[in-house]
Protein backbone atom coordinates (compact mmCIF):
# COMPACT_ATOMS: atom_id res chain seq x y z
CA UNK A 1 0.00 0.00 0.00
CA UNK A 2 1.35 3.57 -0.92
CA UNK A 3 2.27 6.25 1.84
CA UNK A 4 -0.87 7.94 0.71
CA UNK A 5 -3.16 5.16 0.72
CA UNK A 6 -2.32 4.10 4.00
CA UNK A 7 -2.92 8.01 5.18
CA UNK A 8 -6.40 8.07 3.76
CA UNK A 9 -7.63 5.16 5.16
CA UNK A 10 -6.59 5.97 8.29
CA UNK A 11 -8.49 9.02 8.19
CA UNK A 12 -11.14 7.11 6.69
CA UNK A 13 -11.07 3.94 8.68
CA UNK A 14 -10.40 5.15 11.73
CA UNK A 15 -10.47 8.99 12.76
CA UNK A 16 -13.43 9.27 12.08
CA UNK A 17 -14.75 6.48 15.45
CA UNK A 18 -12.20 7.46 17.41
CA UNK A 19 -13.84 9.55 20.51
CA UNK A 20 -10.42 8.42 22.66
CA UNK A 21 -7.03 9.98 22.02
CA UNK A 22 -4.24 7.61 23.21
CA UNK A 23 -1.09 9.50 23.11
CA UNK A 24 2.21 7.24 22.06
CA UNK A 25 5.26 8.96 23.65
CA UNK A 26 8.45 8.76 21.15
CA UNK A 27 11.59 9.00 22.81
CA UNK A 28 15.24 8.86 20.35
CA UNK A 29 15.58 5.02 20.45
CA UNK A 30 11.72 4.23 21.10
CA UNK A 31 11.28 1.28 18.64
CA UNK A 32 7.59 0.12 18.96
CA UNK A 33 5.66 3.55 19.20
CA UNK A 34 4.40 2.99 15.24
CA UNK A 35 3.28 -0.58 16.35
CA UNK A 36 1.11 0.82 19.21
CA UNK A 37 -0.21 4.08 17.48
CA UNK A 38 -1.63 1.61 14.51
CA UNK A 39 -2.94 -1.13 17.94
CA UNK A 40 -4.39 2.29 18.65
CA UNK A 41 -6.07 3.00 15.26
CA UNK A 42 -7.21 -0.96 15.12
CA UNK A 43 -9.16 -0.62 18.16
CA UNK A 44 -11.09 2.13 17.05
CA UNK A 45 -9.11 4.97 19.15
CA UNK A 46 -6.75 8.15 17.90
CA UNK A 47 -3.19 7.73 18.50
CA UNK A 48 -2.32 10.68 19.39
CA UNK A 49 1.92 10.89 18.78
CA UNK A 50 3.89 12.64 21.70
CA UNK A 51 7.15 13.67 21.53
CA UNK A 52 9.49 13.21 24.60
CA UNK A 53 10.99 17.08 24.64
CA UNK A 54 7.81 18.68 24.27
CA UNK A 55 6.20 19.62 27.63
CA UNK A 56 2.74 18.62 26.63
CA UNK A 57 0.29 15.77 26.37
CA UNK A 58 -1.91 17.50 24.28
CA UNK A 59 -5.02 16.81 26.27
CA UNK A 60 -4.92 12.93 25.76
CA UNK A 61 -7.48 10.32 27.62
CA UNK A 62 -4.56 7.97 28.21
CA UNK A 63 -1.09 7.47 27.44
CA UNK A 64 1.11 4.48 25.97
CA UNK A 65 4.79 4.12 26.83
CA UNK A 66 6.28 2.12 24.26
CA UNK A 67 9.31 -0.43 24.51
CA UNK A 68 12.43 0.25 22.13
CA UNK A 69 15.67 1.51 23.66
CA UNK A 70 15.01 5.00 24.80
CA UNK A 71 18.25 7.24 25.20
CA UNK A 72 20.20 3.79 24.34
CA UNK A 73 19.26 2.34 27.84
CA UNK A 74 22.81 4.09 28.94
CA UNK A 75 23.79 4.32 32.48
CA UNK A 76 20.04 1.92 33.18
CA UNK A 77 17.05 1.16 31.16
CA UNK A 78 14.77 4.37 31.34
CA UNK A 79 16.76 6.13 33.61
CA UNK A 80 17.27 8.79 31.57
CA UNK A 81 14.05 8.98 30.03
CA UNK A 82 12.31 9.70 33.08
CA UNK A 83 13.82 13.08 33.17
CA UNK A 84 12.42 14.05 29.69
CA UNK A 85 10.02 17.36 29.29
CA UNK A 86 7.18 15.48 28.48
CA UNK A 87 7.64 13.11 31.33
CA UNK A 88 7.46 16.50 33.94
CA UNK A 89 4.04 16.81 32.47
CA UNK A 90 3.03 13.05 32.48
CA UNK A 91 4.07 11.87 36.06
CA UNK A 92 1.74 14.66 38.23
CA UNK A 93 -1.04 13.82 35.31
CA UNK A 94 -0.51 10.24 36.02
CA UNK A 95 -0.55 10.30 39.78
CA UNK A 96 -3.84 12.39 39.53
CA UNK A 97 -5.40 9.03 37.67
CA UNK A 98 -4.21 9.66 33.95
CA UNK A 99 -3.83 6.06 32.55
CA UNK A 100 -0.61 4.79 31.46
CA UNK A 101 0.06 1.85 29.94
CA UNK A 102 4.09 0.75 29.75
CA UNK A 103 5.24 -1.83 27.64
CA UNK A 104 8.67 -3.48 28.48
CA UNK A 105 11.08 -0.19 28.08
CA UNK A 106 7.87 1.68 28.51
CA UNK A 107 7.78 -0.48 32.43
CA UNK A 108 11.25 0.52 32.58
CA UNK A 109 10.52 3.80 32.87
CA UNK A 110 7.23 3.52 35.03
CA UNK A 111 9.88 1.88 37.04
CA UNK A 112 12.42 4.54 37.42
CA UNK A 113 10.04 7.65 37.47
CA UNK A 114 8.45 5.59 40.98
CA UNK A 115 4.89 5.48 39.24
CA UNK A 116 5.32 1.84 39.56
CA UNK A 117 7.17 -0.16 42.57
CA UNK A 118 10.33 -2.03 42.11
CA UNK A 119 12.88 -2.44 39.42
CA UNK A 120 13.64 -4.24 36.15
CA UNK A 121 17.15 -5.66 35.64
CA UNK A 122 19.27 -7.97 34.07
CA UNK A 123 17.40 -11.20 33.19
CA UNK A 124 18.81 -14.03 35.74
CA UNK A 125 19.91 -15.86 32.55
CA UNK A 126 21.88 -12.69 31.01
CA UNK A 127 20.10 -14.06 27.78
CA UNK A 128 17.73 -11.61 25.62
CA UNK A 129 14.67 -13.73 25.32
CA UNK A 130 12.33 -13.38 22.71
CA UNK A 131 9.20 -15.60 22.51
CA UNK A 132 5.87 -16.01 22.15
CA UNK A 133 4.57 -16.20 26.13
CA UNK A 134 2.19 -17.27 28.22
CA UNK A 135 0.70 -15.06 30.81
CA UNK A 136 -1.75 -15.60 33.00
CA UNK A 137 -4.13 -12.07 33.55
CA UNK A 138 -4.52 -11.95 37.34
CA UNK A 139 -6.22 -8.43 37.68
CA UNK A 140 -9.21 -7.63 35.04
CA UNK A 141 -9.93 -4.31 37.22
CA UNK A 142 -7.07 -2.03 36.09
CA UNK A 143 -7.64 0.83 33.44
CA UNK A 144 -5.66 -1.56 30.79
CA UNK A 145 -7.47 -4.97 31.56
CA UNK A 146 -11.02 -4.14 32.36
CA UNK A 147 -11.74 -6.36 28.90
CA UNK A 148 -10.32 -9.71 29.84
CA UNK A 149 -11.62 -12.12 32.16
CA UNK A 150 -9.56 -12.50 35.73
CA UNK A 151 -7.79 -16.20 35.14
CA UNK A 152 -7.56 -15.94 31.58
CA UNK A 153 -4.48 -17.08 29.67
CA UNK A 154 -3.58 -14.96 27.03
CA UNK A 155 -0.14 -15.28 24.41
CA UNK A 156 1.64 -12.08 23.82
CA UNK A 157 5.38 -11.79 22.46
CA UNK A 158 8.05 -11.20 25.31
CA UNK A 159 11.13 -9.83 23.85
CA UNK A 160 13.97 -8.13 26.35
CA UNK A 161 17.09 -8.18 28.25
CA UNK A 162 16.20 -6.31 31.18
CA UNK A 163 13.21 -7.58 32.31
CA UNK A 164 13.40 -9.71 36.15
CA UNK A 165 11.18 -8.06 38.00
CA UNK A 166 13.08 -6.97 41.59
CA UNK A 167 11.31 -5.50 44.76
CA UNK A 168 11.95 -6.15 48.35
CA UNK A 169 9.94 -8.43 49.98
CA UNK A 170 7.49 -6.07 51.92
CA UNK A 171 6.88 -4.30 48.19
CA UNK A 172 6.42 -7.77 47.05
CA UNK A 173 3.84 -8.60 49.79
CA UNK A 174 2.01 -5.48 49.43
CA UNK A 175 1.55 -5.81 45.92
CA UNK A 176 0.73 -9.61 45.85
CA UNK A 177 -1.79 -8.91 49.01
CA UNK A 178 -3.46 -5.38 47.46
CA UNK A 179 -3.87 -7.64 43.87
CA UNK A 180 -1.39 -5.48 42.23
CA UNK A 181 0.14 -8.41 40.11
CA UNK A 182 -1.79 -8.01 37.18
CA UNK A 183 0.20 -10.38 34.75
CA UNK A 184 2.41 -13.61 35.78
CA UNK A 185 4.33 -15.71 33.28
CA UNK A 186 2.86 -19.27 32.74
CA UNK A 187 5.10 -22.36 31.55
CA UNK A 188 8.51 -20.52 32.40
CA UNK A 189 9.83 -17.37 33.58
CA UNK A 190 11.97 -15.79 31.00
CA UNK A 191 13.95 -13.63 32.93
CA UNK A 192 13.54 -15.01 36.85
CA UNK A 193 11.55 -12.00 38.33
CA UNK A 194 10.58 -12.53 41.45
CA UNK A 195 7.16 -14.61 41.49
CA UNK A 196 7.16 -15.12 38.24
CA UNK A 197 5.66 -11.14 37.64
CA UNK A 198 4.83 -10.09 34.65
CA UNK A 199 3.34 -6.70 34.78
CA UNK A 200 1.98 -4.80 38.21
CA UNK A 201 -0.47 -1.73 38.53
CA UNK A 202 0.20 1.44 40.99
CA UNK A 203 -2.53 1.19 43.92
CA UNK A 204 -5.49 2.97 42.02
CA UNK A 205 -5.06 0.60 38.87
CA UNK A 206 -4.50 3.69 36.50
CA UNK A 207 -0.71 2.77 36.10
CA UNK A 208 0.04 -0.65 34.42
CA UNK A 209 3.61 -1.78 33.13
CA UNK A 210 4.65 -5.02 31.46
CA UNK A 211 7.22 -6.81 29.91
CA UNK A 212 5.36 -8.69 26.86
CA UNK A 213 4.33 -6.77 24.15
CA UNK A 214 0.21 -5.97 23.90
CA UNK A 215 0.64 -3.94 20.46
CA UNK A 216 2.56 -7.08 18.91
CA UNK A 217 -0.39 -9.10 18.84
CA UNK A 218 -3.34 -7.03 17.40
CA UNK A 219 -3.60 -8.86 13.94
CA UNK A 220 -3.82 -12.31 12.13
CA UNK A 221 -1.37 -11.21 9.60
CA UNK A 222 2.03 -9.87 11.91
CA UNK A 223 0.49 -10.72 15.53
CA UNK A 224 2.62 -13.93 16.11
CA UNK A 225 1.16 -15.92 18.25
CA UNK A 226 -2.29 -13.98 17.51
CA UNK A 227 -4.12 -11.40 18.43
CA UNK A 228 -4.62 -11.81 22.23
CA UNK A 229 -3.07 -7.98 23.16
CA UNK A 230 -5.88 -5.99 21.67
CA UNK A 231 -7.72 -6.19 24.54
CA UNK A 232 -5.65 -3.78 26.15
CA UNK A 233 -6.87 -0.96 23.81
CA UNK A 234 -10.16 -2.28 23.64
CA UNK A 235 -10.24 -2.40 27.96
CA UNK A 236 -8.72 1.68 27.92
CA UNK A 237 -11.48 2.59 24.61
CA UNK A 238 -14.01 1.66 26.61
CA UNK A 239 -13.32 3.05 29.36
CA UNK A 240 -13.74 6.58 27.87
CA UNK A 241 -17.35 5.53 26.02
CA UNK A 242 -18.51 4.60 29.57
CA UNK A 243 -17.15 7.82 31.00
CA UNK B 1 38.67 21.61 40.74
CA UNK B 2 37.88 18.18 42.84
CA UNK B 3 37.06 14.59 42.11
CA UNK B 4 34.46 12.74 43.19
CA UNK B 5 34.05 9.13 43.30
CA UNK B 6 30.39 7.63 43.40
CA UNK B 7 30.37 4.03 43.48
CA UNK B 8 26.89 2.46 42.98
CA UNK B 9 26.74 -1.57 44.13
CA UNK B 10 23.14 -3.55 43.47
CA UNK B 11 21.76 -4.24 47.02
CA UNK B 12 23.31 -7.36 48.55
CA UNK B 13 20.02 -9.10 48.20
CA UNK B 14 19.74 -8.11 44.60
CA UNK B 15 20.82 -11.00 42.45
CA UNK B 16 24.01 -10.08 40.06
CA UNK B 17 23.98 -12.51 37.42
CA UNK B 18 27.10 -10.62 35.73
CA UNK B 19 29.15 -10.99 38.97
CA UNK B 20 28.35 -14.56 38.68
CA UNK B 21 29.27 -15.11 34.84
CA UNK B 22 32.48 -13.53 35.62
CA UNK B 23 33.15 -15.33 38.68
CA UNK B 24 32.19 -18.50 36.98
CA UNK B 25 34.69 -17.21 34.28
CA UNK B 26 37.95 -16.80 36.64
CA UNK B 27 38.65 -20.43 37.47
CA UNK B 28 38.70 -21.14 33.62
CA UNK B 29 41.53 -18.44 33.25
CA UNK B 30 43.58 -19.81 36.56
CA UNK B 31 42.69 -17.82 38.61
CA UNK B 32 41.84 -19.79 42.13
CA UNK B 33 40.20 -18.89 45.43
CA UNK B 34 37.55 -16.49 44.52
CA UNK B 35 34.52 -17.04 46.40
CA UNK B 36 32.43 -14.12 44.87
CA UNK B 37 32.02 -11.33 42.43
CA UNK B 38 29.81 -8.82 42.31
CA UNK B 39 29.44 -6.12 39.74
CA UNK B 40 29.01 -2.13 39.97
CA UNK B 41 29.11 1.35 38.71
CA UNK B 42 31.68 3.93 39.01
CA UNK B 43 31.14 7.57 38.75
CA UNK B 44 34.15 10.52 38.64
CA UNK B 45 32.42 13.52 39.09
CA UNK B 46 34.59 16.53 38.29
CA UNK B 47 33.60 19.70 40.07
CA UNK B 48 35.06 23.17 39.28
CA UNK B 49 35.16 24.15 43.36
CA UNK B 50 36.55 22.61 46.53
CA UNK B 51 34.85 19.55 47.71
CA UNK B 52 33.18 21.23 50.63
CA UNK B 53 30.42 19.73 52.36
CA UNK B 54 27.99 21.63 49.78
CA UNK B 55 29.56 19.92 47.07
CA UNK B 56 29.14 16.70 48.56
CA UNK B 57 25.71 17.04 49.43
CA UNK B 58 25.13 17.95 45.70
CA UNK B 59 26.69 14.97 44.46
CA UNK B 60 24.36 12.81 47.25
CA UNK B 61 21.72 14.35 45.51
CA UNK B 62 22.40 13.53 41.77
CA UNK B 63 23.30 9.68 43.03
CA UNK B 64 20.56 9.40 44.76
CA UNK B 65 18.20 11.07 41.68
CA UNK B 66 19.87 9.44 38.49
CA UNK B 67 23.43 7.55 39.48
CA UNK B 68 21.69 5.10 41.02
CA UNK B 69 18.32 3.51 41.52
CA UNK B 70 18.11 2.91 45.26
CA UNK B 71 14.97 0.48 45.13
CA UNK B 72 17.82 -1.87 43.73
CA UNK B 73 21.08 -0.07 44.36
CA UNK B 74 23.45 1.27 46.91
CA UNK B 75 25.91 4.46 46.58
CA UNK B 76 28.72 5.37 48.06
CA UNK B 77 30.40 9.03 48.01
CA UNK B 78 33.90 10.17 48.35
CA UNK B 79 36.60 12.85 47.00
CA UNK B 80 39.46 11.09 45.46
CA UNK B 81 42.74 12.69 47.22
Amino acid sequence: MSETSARRSRVEGYESMGAARVGVVTFPGTLDDQDAARAVRHAGGEAVPLWHADRDLKGVDAVFLPGGFSYGDYLRCGAISRFAPLMEELIPSARAGLPVLGTCNGFQILCEAHLLPGALTRNENLHYVCRDQRILVENATTAWTGDYAPGQEILLPVKHGEGRYVADAATITALEDGGQIVFRYLGGNPNGSVNDIAGVSNEAGNIVGLMPHPEHAVEDLTGAPGVDGRGFFSSILKRFVNL
Amino acid sequence: MARVIVDVMLKPEILDPQGQAIARALPRLGFAGVTEVRQGKRFEVEIDGPADEAALADVRKMAETLLANTVIEDYSVRVEQ
